[in-house]
């Protein structure tokens, strides 16, 4: 980006200030023996021009809104509108989550976003033998349509999107949805919003199982077509670092991982005969966005480019909106501590300004009660309130990507572009993500970035606030939510209620015809939604699957 | 040779929990402290863990949980542990749990419980100290 | 009731502590060993060995369920490496057979090799006799993910499976010597990926270069099997049977393979119980530290430390 000449000066500059550096050092050391990122990455004492000679303003950095991205998505970015705030949510009922929805909505939130409890995300109803204990307590119970309508009492699902965190059983849980709005009145082409529906990043992390990986990619390409045609709103899949990068990786894995993930959806599509502009605008995506400042908002930068790239010259997209990385961001919860709890507001902070200068289209922050329990309703207000600061006071959304031409940026940008497609060819290589799967590789490469981030920690290579340095020995400060006891035994009556009121034989009938469906090859939207009409459970169409495709256990990678 | 015993553990994730990073980096930590360790996978019923612990014959089971079900899972395999006349199988728990569930858990027959933060070498330490293996 | 006693009887905690005590040297294990030998013999030992990854788990796991439909008891035990830097190990294989945990018909054990080499623990023999005598029809021993040395499996199994998969080409060229020559029974899993048949063909090719040692015994089938997704196990348990029925179509072969296992056990006991006992007795007395010493201070060089112990021993033992 700078003229031969004036490189030439800055590289004989650069020496003469590293010998300086020397001997500044020489006098009074350097303050550590290593300087590395979060993700173990070397850090240089200095950033130059010389560190960006390889790269091209047009080809590797452009415009917003220009290809390859690395600015933006958007030509106007947040000088149009700013970032959706969607805090994630769910606990208890579906009614106490209800409420909590409310009240985040007139504080100020601007998207929904539905955190389920643990049987429903692994597709069974609250009276499973399996479920004992675990109702409400992860986020909120839902067993069928009904409580997917109050769920949604009240709230404008016509203007606002939602988001739902739901991997295995998404069809199911989307169908309830799209049932619900259209009880409402409300067309399913009008509706907008995300389920995550990503199973391979469910195997590589996130863990919640039901079938193998072929027929559950089988599953997620039925969701993609249906609502290629009949939800034109709605993002069918967030392809998402986020969890992998919880389950203890590196940026640069989160990143080619992620990545990895969505050419292997894009190719599942493709071998459907879908045209590939026809369903690509509509993948999401979302990642994690943890405490090593630069490293993070390179990671978003890294991951706007690779897409656009990837997009183009891998699957010949044409159309612009097709190489868009959109993308949703969480920051880090396993970057804050049950010590000194109200540290975490300082960190969720500075990792949601990393999100923001990384250009993201919508943000969770993380409340200060993260590692205690679910959010209190104040330390959720706080978390929203950090963002509604960031966005609206401190003005870095004034204009676009501010962080563009820094040195360091932009050479960590690169770098982490580079490494990463060097894991994704090492993924083609393996026969593309279901097969590395197969072979747990990311599995492992993410155990052991975890594990050493661990040793860190303990040996205090790292440093964790509160936990490994300035320890105090205190109450804890705050109060945390609880989950009544009795909820259990009521949702479970409720859903009795509920099972004796339907008219048992179409429910029945219904999900024959599921069985018959997923046996063959048509688009399993259709019998779902048939069968959540009828009151169908979660389980009841979950366990149609079990029994067809078979059941994934954990193949217990350490 | 009068070599000591090798003191043997189950790690083992109860319930629905999906949360495994912690449970995984202390079963190498205790592979690192010398420990042989079996790991139980995840999802795991209580039945299924004590049967797995009375076969592996451990001495220890460490339980992790992150999501909320401790109550009626951890007493649950204490309580099935005695059953099976197995109480002399030690159980411990780490993950998340609410201040006030700890004591109670303890009562249950938790011998102890680790938190967010707890350093591996002291996980390890802890079972040096308080495992006897069987003599 | 003896501790044998409840052995025999199939109680599950007694067999699981046993096992223990055999695995730590504990010295009245022996005994019970003792009694405990008039009720082994009659399980059908399978061995299932082969490089680190190929499934061998798998296998196991699915074998256990179509064996269980037969009606067939079974005991695992299951080998997973020592870690030679904290004489730690994470046992993994019994993730992959968790789901039999609770099945009563079913006995899962994971051992760690504990520094000894050969693919399976020192322990392995005697806890074969130990789930021998509580009863179990067929015993699956898998092996650590071996190299091509460590075969001992052979010696403990009736039938030995040696598992690979499709694309190992090269190293099958470097199988030859060891391997090769031990499998009653190849498998080659993860059939679903490319490039089996080359695998069978390249090691059928090796088999018939081979062909005057197979002249009028037994010729290893090859097979492919997908354990993940239960292929071919039903065939794999089909070539065992024939296996065992070739093993007892001839009372001489019988014997002859009978007579070479307990040469074989009975070799490996004393080599392993002369060095064990002297080497305590030594460490006991104290003359094991002090010869340690002489070295350690140069005054002495370790063979001659070496030589001195063994013949003093040597000495006083036949006294
Ligand atoms: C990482 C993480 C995830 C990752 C998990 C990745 C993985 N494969 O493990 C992802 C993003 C996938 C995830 C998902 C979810 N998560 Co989560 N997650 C966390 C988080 C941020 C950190 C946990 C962690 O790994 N820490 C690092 C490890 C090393 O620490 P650790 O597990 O605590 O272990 C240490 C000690 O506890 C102890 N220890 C633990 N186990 C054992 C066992 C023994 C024997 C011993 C001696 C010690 C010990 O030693 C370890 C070392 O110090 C916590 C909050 C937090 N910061 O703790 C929430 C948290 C646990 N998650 C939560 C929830 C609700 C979920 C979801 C249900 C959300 C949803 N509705 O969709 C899903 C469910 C996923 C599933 N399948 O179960 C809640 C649980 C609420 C509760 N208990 O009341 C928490 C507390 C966050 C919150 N406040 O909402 N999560
Ligand atoms: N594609 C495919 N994968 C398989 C097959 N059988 C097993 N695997 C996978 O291969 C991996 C290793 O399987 P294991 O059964 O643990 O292999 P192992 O030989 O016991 O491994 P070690 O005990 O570590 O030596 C697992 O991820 C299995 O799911 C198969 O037939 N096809
Ligand atoms: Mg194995």
């Amino acid at each position: 980006m700078f003229a031969k000449e004036t490189l030439q000066r800055i590289e004989a500059d650069n020496k003469k200030w590293q010998e300086l550096f020397q001997e500044s050092v020489s006098k009074a050391p350097e303050r550590l023996e290593r300087f590395s990122t979060v993700s173990d990455r070397l850090v240089k004492n200095l950033y130059t021009p010389l560190d960006t000679k390889d790269l091209d303003y047009a080809q590797d950095i452009g415009f917003p809104g220009q290809y390859p991205y690395t600015r933006g998505v958007q030509p106007s970015m947040y000088r149009g509108r700013l970032w959706t705030m969607r805090m994630f949510a769910g606990l208890g009922s579906a009614r106490d989550t209800n409420r909590r929805f409310h009240l985040l909505v007139n504080e100020g939130q601007t998207g929904l976003s539905v955190a389920f409890d643990m049987p429903t995300l692994m597709g069974y109803d609250t009276d499973s033998p399996k479920s004992r204990g675990e109702c409400g307590r992860c986020g909120v119970a839902i067993d069928t349509l009904k409580d997917m309508e109050i769920l949604f009492e009240g709230l404008p699902i016509e203007r606002i999107t939602t988001s739902m965190t739901i991997n295995p059983p998404a069809a199911v849980l989307w169908a309830m949805y799209i049932v619900m709005a259209e009880k409402r009145g409300i067309s399913r082409r009008v509706i907008g919003g995300t389920i995550q529906n990503d199973m391979l990043k469910e195997f590589i992390a996130q863990k919640t199982f039901m079938c193998p990986p072929k027929p559950s990619m089988r599953i997620i390409a039925d969701t993609v077509e249906f609502g290629t045609k009949e939800v034109p709103r709605w993002n069918p899949i967030s392809i998402s670092g986020y969890h992998i990068r919880e389950a203890g990786s590196t940026a640069v894995q989160e990143l080619a991982f992620t990545l990895a993930d969505g050419i292997a959806y894009v190719e599942a599509a493709l071998e459907r005969g879908l045209d590939v502009d026809s369903f690509a605008p509509r993948l999401s995506f979302f990642f994690n966005s943890h405490l090593d400042f630069f490293e993070e908002i390179a990671k978003f930068r890294a991951a706007k480019r690779m897409w656009a790239r990837i997009m183009k010259e891998r699957f010949q997209a044409k159309d612009q909106r097709s190489m868009w990385l959109r993308f949703h961001t969480q920051t880090a919860g396993c970057s804050l501590t049950a010590q000194q709890p109200y540290n975490n507001v300082i960190r969720t902070a500075l990792e949601a300004l990393a999100a923001v200068l990384g250009g993201t289209q919508s943000l969770h922050t993380n409340s200060l009660d993260e590692v205690l329990a679910l959010p209190t309703e104040e330390a959720a207000t706080i978390a929203l309130r950090t963002q509604q600061i960031i966005a609206e006071e401190s003005g870095v959304a004034h204009t676009i990507d501010p962080l563009g031409g820094s040195f360091y940026v932009e050479r960590l940008t690169k770098d982490m572009e580079e490494e990463a497609f060097e894991y994704i060819r090492k993924i083609d290589e393996m026969g593309g993500m279901v097969a590395a799967i197969e072979k747990n590789y990311p599995q492992m490469e993410i155990a052991d970035a975890a594990y050493n981030y661990q040793k860190q920690i303990d040996s205090r290579e790292k440093t964790v606030v509160g936990v490994n340095k300035y320890i105090t020995e205190e109450e804890l400060p705050v109060e945390t939510l609880q989950i009544e006891a009795e909820l259990e035994e009521k949702q479970i009556q409720w859903t009795n209620q509920l099972k004796n009121s339907r008219d048992s034989r179409k429910t029945k009938e219904a999900l024959e015809k599921l069985g018959e469906a997923a046996q063959g090859d048509d688009n399993l939207m259709y019998p779902i939604l048939k069968a959540v009409k009828e009151y169908a459970t979660e389980q009841e169409i979950c366990d149609v699957f079990r029994d067809v495709f078979g059941i994934y256990r954990d193949p217990g990678v350490y | 040779m009068n070599q000591k015993r090798k003191i043997r553990v189950l790690v083992a994730k109860p319930g629905l929990d999906g949360h495994d990073r912690g449970a995984r980096i202390i079963a190498r930590a205790y592979r690192d402290g010398g420990f042989e360790v079996v790991y139980s996978g995840l999802h795991q019923t209580p039945e299924e863990i004590v049967q797995a612990a009375i076969q592996e014959d451990v001495d220890m089971i460490g339980l992790s949980s992150l999501a909320g079900a401790h109550m009626y899972l951890f007493p649950r395999v204490v309580e099935l542990l005695k059953e099976k006349g197995a109480d002399d199988i030690m159980v411990c728990g780490g993950g998340i749990f609410p201040e006030e569930d700890i004591p109670q858990l303890k009562k249950a027959g938790i011998k102890e419980i680790f938190t967010p933060g707890t350093p591996l070498a002291e996980a390890v330490k802890w079972v040096k100290e308080n495992v006897e293996p069987r003599t | 009731m003896s501790i044998a006693d409840k052995i025999i009887a199939g109680e599950i905690r007694a067999v699981a502590r046993l096992i223990r005590d055999i695995d730590d040297m504990v010295p009245e294990a022996r005994e019970v060993l003792k009694d405990l030998y008039p009720f082994t013999g009659r399980a059908y030992i399978v061995g299932i060995t082969g490089a680190p990854g190929v499934g061998k788990s798998t296998l196991v796991d699915q074998m256990v369920t179509h064996l269980r439909k037969a009606e067939k008891t079974v005991g695992v035990l299951a080998v997973d490496p020592t870690s030679p830097f904290s004489g730690g190990a994470i046992l993994g294989d019994r993730v992959r057979m968790q789901r039999h945990s609770m099945d009563e018909g079913v006995f899962i054990r994971s051992m760690a090799t504990r520094g000894y080499f050969g693919g399976l623990t020192q322990s392995t023999k005697s806890a074969i006799d130990v789930l021998d005598a509580m009863g179990k029809d067929y015993i699956l021993v898998e092996t650590v993910g071996v190299g091509q040395d460590e075969i001992d499996i052979v010696r403990s199994a009736d039938t030995t499976l040696i598992v690979l998969i499709p694309g190992m080409g090269d190293d099958i060229q470097a199988l030859k010597a060891g391997i090769l020559e031990v499998g009653d029974i190849f498998v080659i899993n993860k059939a679903d990926r490319e490039g089996a048949d080359r695998t069978i063909s390249d090691l059928r090719l090796m088999i018939e270069m081979d062909e005057k040692r197979y002249e009028n015994g037994w010729k290893p089938p090859i097979l492919t099997a997908q354990a993940v997704f239960d292929k071919g196990i039903r065939e794999i348990l089909d070539e065992v049977e024939k296996h065992a029925t070739y093993l007892r179509s001839s009372t001489e072969r019988q014997s002859g393979i009978k007579y070479e296992k307990v040469r074989n056990e009975l070799a490996e006991m004393i080599k392993d119980k002369v060095v064990h006992d002297i080497l305590s007795d030594l460490i006991q007395s104290g003359e094991f530290e002090e010869a340690v010493q002489l070295v350690l201070q140069r005054k002495l060089d370790p063979y001659t430390a070496c030589d001195n112990i063994i013949s003093k021993r040597l000495k006083r033992g036949t006294k």
